[in-house]
């Protein structure tokens, strides 16, 4: 039977943290991500875990020491936000490309400058092409299934990459809502143990790690890590089943709200999702045809499934909650128009960057949105491809 | 140092393709940097002359390519060629002129 508590989206995740039990966390505390390690290390402190806790000095060195444990045959699990994330950046390229499953909690927060603490999306945006696995969650209880799925994700044996875990700050880090939590030593038998092929201790096979690596082999390195990261796919949806039997809870590569008949939809990440259904429940009594998409998994990009699910639409919004100032459109946008280029042409899209640095998005702010794409589909004619809404023009 | 060849579990050549090389670059074989062979980027040669050679081996420690090649007994025997780059260290130490410092052909 699952338990049922009530617990802010940190909470649930160094919850999660303490049932996954891991060798090693090493982590420096950055708003709104600080929780994370400052639960766990209470785990520590009380002896509920058998966890090596490294309180580094920062969050370079914090995925230093991930990095390092991991490659001595560690199960390593660290928490960031924002500009933490941003400090971490040299080290998430080598955690992804020596292969090391290294688990990331990332509490999502405007990345500086100017300063900022609330949430948006531009800490793990730009990241998206540093080799990590990418995998959003709505709500605490997504934030809490999405890491124990994550661990079984990275370290499985086709795919042997690092991942980011991603959740709103504060929107979900800090807000308490109730949530299934699953017993402690089913979460022990799901994630199993941490048996990588090769590590640094492993005195019988001795192997090295991080050797220079020039024009002769580097490139198959870098072409074997992509294929991992499209390997992830399946083993995402393996994963997942195997959550569903445990918990009933389902997971896929996104979620379709109302898409089966949607002619106009919105694709969104994260909390956003929760306001932008409400939305769509209200078109839908109004009679209007209007559907949403939330990505959970944004890297590896879900491709052939995001053309199959909006294949259907005439028109389709794609909100940013991040800029990526290329004058062109923000990450998810550039992602999605790549997708359907060439597979399914007819159909109009637009972006919305919105909610920068924690500005409130309201349901108006999402109806005004799906009411443009009716009137595109109206007309036939689209005014604006990259829009902001909610910013003072 | 002896030259015992090391039988590998996985050989890594130039010609290893993605599928077959080690995740991440792994080096599964310690010390398999010695299948690379580094003499041909030597433009000079260093050239051991045995009758000279007084045995006191200073021109080992100091071979930054480990290219002395010493047997079991503490016996230099001569150089690695496959693997000395050619940097001169040896023939600069060396107290009583064993080794020639030439071009290489
Ligand atoms: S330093 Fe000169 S004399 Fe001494 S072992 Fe080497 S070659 Fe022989
Ligand atoms: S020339 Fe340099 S690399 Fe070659 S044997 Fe002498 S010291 Fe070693």
């Amino acid at each position: 039977m699952a338990i049922r508590d009530r617990l802010s989206g940190n909470e649930a995740v160094a919850v999660a943290m303490r049932q996954i039990n891991p060798d090693v966390v090493a982590a420096f505390p950055i708003t709104p991500s600080t929780e994370v390690p400052q639960y766990f290390s209470s785990f520590v402190a009380d002896g509920k875990v058998d966890t090596e806790f490294v309180p580094v000095e920062s969050e370079h060195s914090a995925m230093s020491a991930c990095i390092g444990a991991q490659a001595a045959g560690a199960r390593t699990v660290t928490a960031t936000s924002a500009n933490g994330l941003a400090l971490m950046w040299e080290m998430l390229y080598i955690a992804a490309s020596l292969r090391l499953p290294v688990m990331l909690a990332v509490v999502n927060r405007a990345l500086s400058g100017p300063i900022n603490i609330h949430n948006d999306h531009s800490d793990s945006m730009g990241a998206r092409d540093s080799g990590w696995i990418q995998i959003y969650g709505e709500t605490n209880q997504e934030a809490y299934d999405n890491l124990i799925q994550a661990i079984r994700i990275g370290e499985h044996p086709d795919v042997m990459l690092p991942v980011m875990s991603c959740y709103d700050g504060f929107i979900t880090s800090h807000a308490v809502e109730n949530i299934d939590l699953i017993e402690d030593d089913k979460v022990k038998e799901f994630v199993g143990e941490y048996k990588p092929q090769y590590h640094l201790n492993d005195r019988f096979n001795p192997v090295s790690m991080g050797a220079l690596d020039l024009q002769n082999h580097y490139f198959e390195h870098k072409r074997q890590q992509a294929e991992a990261m499209r390997n992830a796919k399946k083993v995402i949806l393996e994963v997942a089943e195997e959550f569903y039997k445990l918990t009933g809870r389902k997971y896929g590569l996104f979620e379709e709200y109302k898409m089966e008949d949607a002619e106009i939809a919105v694709v969104v990440i994260n909390s956003t999702a929760g306001t932008a259904k409400y939305v769509v429940d209200r078109l839908r009594e109004k009679g209007v045809k209007a559907g949403l998409v939330k990505i959970r998994v944004y890297r590896p990009f879900p491709v052939e499934e995001i053309v199959a699910a909006l294949s259907k639409c005439k028109a389709v919004a794609v909100m940013d909650k991040a800029d990526s100032f290329n004058a062109a459109g923000g990450p998810l946008f550039t992602d999605v128009t790549s997708a359907l280029y060439g597979r399914a042409d007819g159909i109009k899209v637009i972006n919305y960057i919105y909610g920068l640095g924690g500005r409130d998005v309201k349901t108006d702010d999402i109806e005004a949105i799906y009411n443009t794409l009716l009137d595109i589909v109206k007309t036939g004619e689209v005014k604006s491809v990259y829009n902001y809404i909610g910013v003072r023009e | 140092m002896s030259k015992v060849k090391v039988e590998r579990k996985k050989v890594i050549t130039s010609e290893t393709t993605w599928k077959e090389t080690t995740p991440g670059g792994i080096i599964i074989d310690p010390g398999n940097a010695e299948d690379f062979l580094t003499g041909d980027w030597r433009s000079m040669r260093p050239v051991w002359n045995q009758e000279k050679c007084k045995q006191c081996l200073l021109c080992f420690p100091v071979c930054p390519d480990s290219s002395i090649i010493v047997d079991e007994d503490g016996k230099m025997l001569g150089i690695d060629y496959d693997h000395c780059k050619g940097c001169g260290v040896c023939a600069e130490v060396c107290p009583f002129k064993s080794i020639d410092y030439v071009e290489e052909e």
